[in-house]
């Protein structure tokens, strides 16, 4: 099929109100859920042990206390895993290691390092905190440009660089059309690191039955199913010896629940050793921390810009930042969008450098969008650069560049055949229903106003169906040719008839709440002429049974083009044997035969008509009855791969989707220039995804996908202090907007359907997620007249560049040193005032009876060297409290004047590492202490308490001296910074 | 996700409570409305060995309005606060504030007084009780104690309540005539911690103004009645002297920003609507 398929705009069509067949049981609470699931009695619960570190040694692990506790029945820790399993295969050919649990060495914080399994979670947890790991802490990296800097620690020793790939491409002539250029255009920008959290959390339920070798495992796995094949490799076993079933519903997935296979392997492995079936549940503090990431990108490019504004070359320099270990499928965010790399428009230069590096942090992940929001927050910024440094309207910069209406299907210079569409005609419709007049008339009057109002575009190529050899763009022609050419994107379906007559359609589409059993009771109701009412959608999967292949699963948007038509294809199948046994009985040619509403009747002669269930039960019960030659109508499962989807060539070309959608947003934004707000005004997003199938579905998928967006552009981002300490462990720290903080976008859809995809339909699950953040970014910037924007844009990033000098105090001068939010420390300093000379209190520093008295909570403290110690102690602040086990030493004495006090504690809620400088003045009094101090905290206090972790360390490092002072006899009230302040303040109260 | 080990106390009166208090001491936690302790036990951040559950004490569970102050026992919950029929007349700060308080589904079970029992710096409750200069009932098997708000929180997470005792209620002063009130917040989503909230009482001749989410603990001040460059300058002065911390969401700076700004709009919105 060649040539433009004509666009019909039918924007105007309300969504069709009707009810999904999910939706009943999902709003009555009736849906089962992965851990809702009867489990066999005798199941054990199994939580995991990580890593408070973000990068360690394992020294070694003790977890006999752990099995000492009734009912605590099995610890699994990196040597059963060596004994058992393999490393998980990685995508790039390189030697680093990545197993499903940690074995020497750990390097992010939240990476397992043991696993329990107990009668109940409650046992299992209080086991977790008997386990005694011990760590020896390294360097840390977690800016990925850090990384790959000379003398960073290096995470896999064994690579010798944080760079485990790096490969430069060409695609046209670049560096011609960039000498030729009138003018170029670049940007730097970062991507952060974010995630779609899921509200179900990840769930296994793993028993090995050793008869059959064989792991049984049931998971909220979401696909893709290549990762079978890694998992079943990682636990030495066969295909059809991991036999891997998902649940009936899930509680969203967003590509996150990729995310969960690492755990299918730990968690069978767990079941073989306990010799019973094992549940893990995750909770949201570990799903936080550990479950995926979004990969965080730094990309620098630039443009060939005519005096016009027409792009004739780009140049892309992207770093993926994927975090301790190259997790599969990654480095796939990379290359799931290198044959769109050129976006909507129609230039035929590029150059690309692609490098993947590692850094101390979670490793990352599918998640929606998947390289979409990383590539179009650099090429959309770009392209609205162009338009503010070479004086253009930018919506006229991006129109004189689109890939025009009557060039499709079009081969861009990276390879992607982009199937069908009419981006200006999309935009042209979005701008009208959208109003773009009204919103600049606005924006004219907010700015006359001295408000700071911006209106932001962006125009984005929405790949789906994702080419399964996309990935393999990572190696070079010569490594590709010895691995093996990879392609394709095998999408299944099958549909029965029971003897009665009764239709039932499964999938491998492991959906997690989108309503795929609705639309495919729709598709193939349509083809069997059978109300949807009448067909039963199973989409429960199961490895040993069911028809899959590695593409099946949720992701990548190929649902509607992939996995409807061929449910669509199976139908049609089914329905050609039903015409031959239906011809026969109503005795007419195979051409008329025709289906509708439950019967099958004469094409012209509706009373000749026999009841769906009576042919459909033929195959079943009369068998005598089939025509010649006719095949029973029992079952079809149709395999469908979208025929243009090859492996990249040796020009590097890739189609990497099968699919290529189209969005054009525009929005107006205010920002309140009080608190540095950014409020949405007005949002318009038109898509183009094809022929649509559902409605009200692709809205729902859109509304997603754009409070999604909301959040990355405005609220999400993991954060890391420099120390790799992760801040983000709950819901009120990790701001996911709620209904308060997500608009209502107006929605307006163009079809044009796809010639390559059986419905017509392309993928449109995860558009706005590329769309929204950089339309957000493009309007704040506009807004502000700044190029420089950083995601997310909260309050106080935007009004960081907003605010002058800050006004001085007439009366305090502020040199206090601060922890600047997430700098690689907390420090502070503070002073106490004794009425006993230098010499005493440097004796008592120096006495291990008096340090325990004055470290609060102490509970034991014992010499272990010259002037080194070993202890124990309960921590905390308020009713937030902990056991910590440490050391501390005296170093760098210079009696009786000052010495330094480094210490290190760990125990349950975290690791702790700090280090005080105290100096003791002689005063008319007795002596003056004061400190100064840095301590980092990790792990668990400080992934949820991040908010506090400032104020809570002065206190307890407050409270020490104070002690101190206290046990020296005759103490003066504490003159910490605070308290002088508070001093101060007193006689004005 | 799972709580370690704990007993589990539900009292009959509050009698046993304080009892039970004084034979645990330092490990016994009061439950009421949960909000705070279930989800620091579930981490496990807290580890009690007792909880005792006050939740069904119905002595504990009025309002009352005795010589000049509203008296909220310990077990009233902020939703059931809100839905006072006198709150916009005793207690208009309250009024203001209590919406900023979390969620609707939160306030059914937070009571006014767990969320000052906590003592979260940055929470609007123990911010009202400081600017309103309220005071904090203490019970305990020694007898009952009445501390004023500044006497009782200590700092952050921390009060001057002792092991042994029970927050039986809080006491608030009644608005006097002629005053005006206003509540000013600014946080990063609806119902999140505020990264600074602001409460006023406007007099005839006096403004008092606390400030929250700056300190280790709320700050309150009283000033005479200032004029717009005066306003502006105290304002200053108090952003500079709660400093404010710097942590993953904000900056120190951006915090003394939010209190110039939202200071300013909180002593013109209560000087405009004194009655």
């Amino acid at each position: 099929m060649t040539g433009a398929v004509a666009p019909s705009a039918e924007g105007q069509t309300e969504p069709e109100k009707f009810d999904r067949v999910e939706d009943h049981d999902l709003l009555t609470g009736r849906a089962r859920f992965a851990d809702d699931l009867a489990i066999r009695a005798d199941c054990l619960h199994a939580a995991v042990l990580r890593s408070p570190h973000a990068h360690a040694a394992i020294v070694s692990i003790d977890v006999e206390a752990a099995l000492a506790i009734p009912g605590v029945e099995a610890v699994l820790t990196g040597a059963d895993v060596k004994a058992w399993a393999r490393p998980f295969v990685v995508g790039v050919k390189q030697p680093m290691e990545h197993w499903c649990v940690a074995l020497d060495r750990v390097r992010y914080v939240g990476e397992p390092v043991a696993i329990v399994a107990a009668r109940d979670r409650y046992l299992a947890e209080d086991a977790l905190d008997r386990i005694v790991v011990a760590y020896e802490p390294l360097p840390v990296v977690v800016d990925p440009v850090a990384a790959m800097g000379d003398g960073a620690p290096v995470l896999h020793e064994v690579v010798g660089s944080n760079v485990v790939s790096e490969r430069r491409f060409s695609y046209g002539a670049p560096d011609a059309a960039f000498e030729a250029a009138a003018h170029r255009v670049g940007i730097s920008v970062r991507y952060p690191r974010n995630s779609v959290t899921p509200m179900e959390c990840f769930v296994v339920i793993a028993e090995y039955l050793p008869a059959a070798e064989t792991y049984d495992v049931l998971a909220n796995f979401q696909g893709p199913f290549a990762l079978h094949p890694v998992m079943a490799m990682a636990l030495k076993v066969p295909g059809h010896r991991l036999r891997l079933r998902t649940p009936p519903s899930a509680g969203g997935s967003f590509g996150v629940k990729q995310g969960v296979f690492p755990y299918v392997v730990s968690i069978g492995l767990l079941a073989r050793k306990a010799g019973r079936p094992v549940k893990w549940t995750e909770d949201r503090l570990e799903h936080l921390v550990a479950a995926n990431s979004a990969t965080g990108r730094v990309t620098t490019i630039e443009a060939a810009v005519t005096g016009e504004g027409a792009v004739t070359a780009l140049r892309y320099d992207q770093t993926d930042d994927c975090g301790a270990y190259l997790r599969a499928p990654e480095p796939a965010t990379l290359y799931r969008m290198h044959g769109n790399l050129s976006g909507a428009y129609k230039m035929r230069n590029i150059a690309v450098t692609n490098r993947v590096v590692l850094t101390n942090k979670t490793p990352s992940g599918l998640n929606r969008g998947f390289g979409g929001p990383q590539l179009y927050f650099a090429l959309e910024r770009l392209m609205h650069r162009i338009a503010v440094e070479l004086g253009l309207d930018p919506l006229d910069v991006i129109r004189r560049n689109l890939v025009s209406r009557d060039a499709f299907p079009y081969r861009t210079p990276s390879g992607a055949l982009l199937d069908s569409g009419d981006y200006a005609g999309a935009i042209a419709l979005g701008v009208g229903r959208g109003d773009l007049d009204a919103l600049k008339a606005r924006q004219e009057a907010a700015r006359a106003e001295g408000r700071l109002y911006g209106i932001g575009f962006a125009a984005v190529v929405e790949p789906s169906v994702s080419n399964m050899g996309y990935i393999t763009t990572v190696l070079t022609p010569e490594e590709r040719h010895k691995v093996g050419a990879k392609s394709g994107a095998q999408a299944s379906a099958t549909v029965s008839v029971d003897p009665m007559g009764s239709v039932t359609v499964t999938t491998a589409s492991t959906p997690q709440g989108q309503g795929h059993a609705t639309v495919l009771a729709r598709v193939v109701g349509a083809v069997l002429g059978l109300p949807p009412e009448r067909i039963v959608v199973n989409t429960e999967l199961d490895t040993q049974k069911d028809a899959w292949s590695i593409a099946s699963g949720n992701y990548s948007s190929r649902f509607a083009p992939a996995v409807a038509g061929a449910a669509h294809l199976a139908a049609i199948r089914l329905r050609d044997k039903l015409v031959r046994i239906a011809a026969a009985q109503l005795n007419v040619p195979t051409e008329a035969v025709r289906f509708a509403d439950g019967k099958i009747h004469a094409e012209g002669n509706p009373d000749n008509a026999l009841a769906f269930h009576r042919v459909a039960g033929t195959s079943h019960w009369s068998v005598h009855a089939l025509p010649d030659g006719a095949a029973p109508a029992l079952r079809e499962t149709a395999f469908w791969s979208p025929p243009q989807l090859a492996p990249p060539n040796d020009a590097d070309e890739i189609n990497s989707s099968g699919a290529y959608g189209f969005i054009f947003d525009l929005c107006g934004i205010e920002v309140d220039r009080a608190t540095g707000r950014v409020c949405i005004d007005r949002y318009v997003t038109t898509h183009d995804a094809g022929r649509i199938l559902d409605r009200a579905a692709i809205d729902g998928q859109v509304r997603g996908g754009f409070s999604n967006a909301i959040g990355a552009a405005l609220y999400e981002a993991f954060i890391y202090r420099e120390d790799g300490s992760f801040l983000s462990g709950t819901f009120a720290d990790y701001l996911v907007p709620t209904v308060h903080e997500v608009p209502e976008p107006l929605i307006v859809h163009q079809e044009t359907p796809s010639p390559f995809t059986p419905l017509g339909a392309k993928g449109a699950g995860e558009g706005n997620t590329m769309s929204t953040p950089v339309c957000i970014a493009n309007a704040v910037a506009d807004a502000l007249g700044i190029s420089d924007i950083v995601l997310p844009l909260t309050p106080p990033r935007v009004a960081a560049l907003l605010q002058g000098e800050e006004t001085p105090s007439r009366t305090i001068s502020m040199d206090e040193p601060s922890m600047s939010g997430t700098g690689g420390a907390v420090v502070g300093k503070g002073e106490v005032l004794l009425t006993v000379a230098p010499e005493i209190v440097w004796r008592a520093l120096l006495d291990p009876e008096v340090l325990a008295a004055a470290v609060p909570g102490c509970r034991r403290l014992e010499t272990v060297g010259e002037n080194s110690f070993a202890g124990e102690a309960d921590i905390g602040v308020g009713p937030i409290r902990g056991r910590f086990g440490g050391t501390v030493a005296l170093l760098d004495l210079d009696p009786p004047r000052a010495l330094t006090l480094a210490g290190a504690v760990t125990g349950p809620l975290g690791a702790g590492r700090g280090r005080g400088h105290v100096t003791l003045t002689a005063t008319p009094e007795g002596t003056r202490l004061a400190y100064d101090y840095e301590v980092s905290v990790s792990g668990k206090v400080a992934a949820v308490g991040g908010r506090l972790l400032e104020s809570a360390s002065r206190v307890l490092i407050g409270r020490f001296f104070t002690g101190l002072a206290k046990r020296l006899g005759a103490p003066q009230p504490a003159t910490t910074w605070f308290a002088k302040l508070l001093r101060w303040l007193g006689p004005r109260r | 996700m799972k709580p370690a080990p704990f007993d589990y106390l539900r009292p009959d009166s509050v009698d046993e409570a304080v009892a039970a208090l004084r034979e645990t001491g330092e490990d016994a936690r009061i439950l009421a409305g949960g909000q705070s302790l279930m989800a620091m036990l579930n981490m496990r951040l807290a580890r009690p060995e007792l909880v005792i559950d006050i939740g069904r004490l119905a002595p504990l569970g009025g309002i009352g309005v005795r010589g000049g102050q509203v008296e909220i026992g310990a077990g009233v919950t902020q939703a059931a606060l809100l839905a006072w029929p006198e709150i916009g007349s005793m207690l208009p700060l309250l009024a203001r504030a209590l919406p900023w308080v979390g969620h609707p589904q939160t306030r059914n079970r937070g009571t006014l007084c767990g969320s000052i029992a906590h003592a979260d710096p940055s929470s609007e409750l123990p911010l009202c009780l400081a600017t309103l200069g309220g005071e904090v009932v203490l019970r305990s098997t020694r007898g009952v104690r009445v501390l004023k708000a500044d006497e009782f929180q200590t700092g952050v997470l921390e009060t001057a309540c002792a092991a042994d005792e029970l927050i039986e209620a809080v006491r608030l002063p009644i608005a006097d005539v002629g005053t005006g009130c206003a509540f000013e917040e600014f946080g990063l989503r609806q119902g999140d911690f505020a990264l600074v909230a602001v409460a006023v009482v406007a007099r005839a001749d006096a403004i008092t103004i606390g400030i929250g989410g700056m300190a280790d603990r709320p700050e309150a001040r009283t000033w005479p009645m200032l004029e717009s460059d005066a306003l502006d300058d105290a304002l200053n002065e108090f952003a500079w002297e709660l400093r404010g911390g710097d942590d993953q969401h904000a900056s120190a700076r951006y915090r003394r920003d939010l209190v110039r700004t939202l200071g300013r709009r909180a002593v013109e919105g209560a000087l405009s609507c004194r009655v």
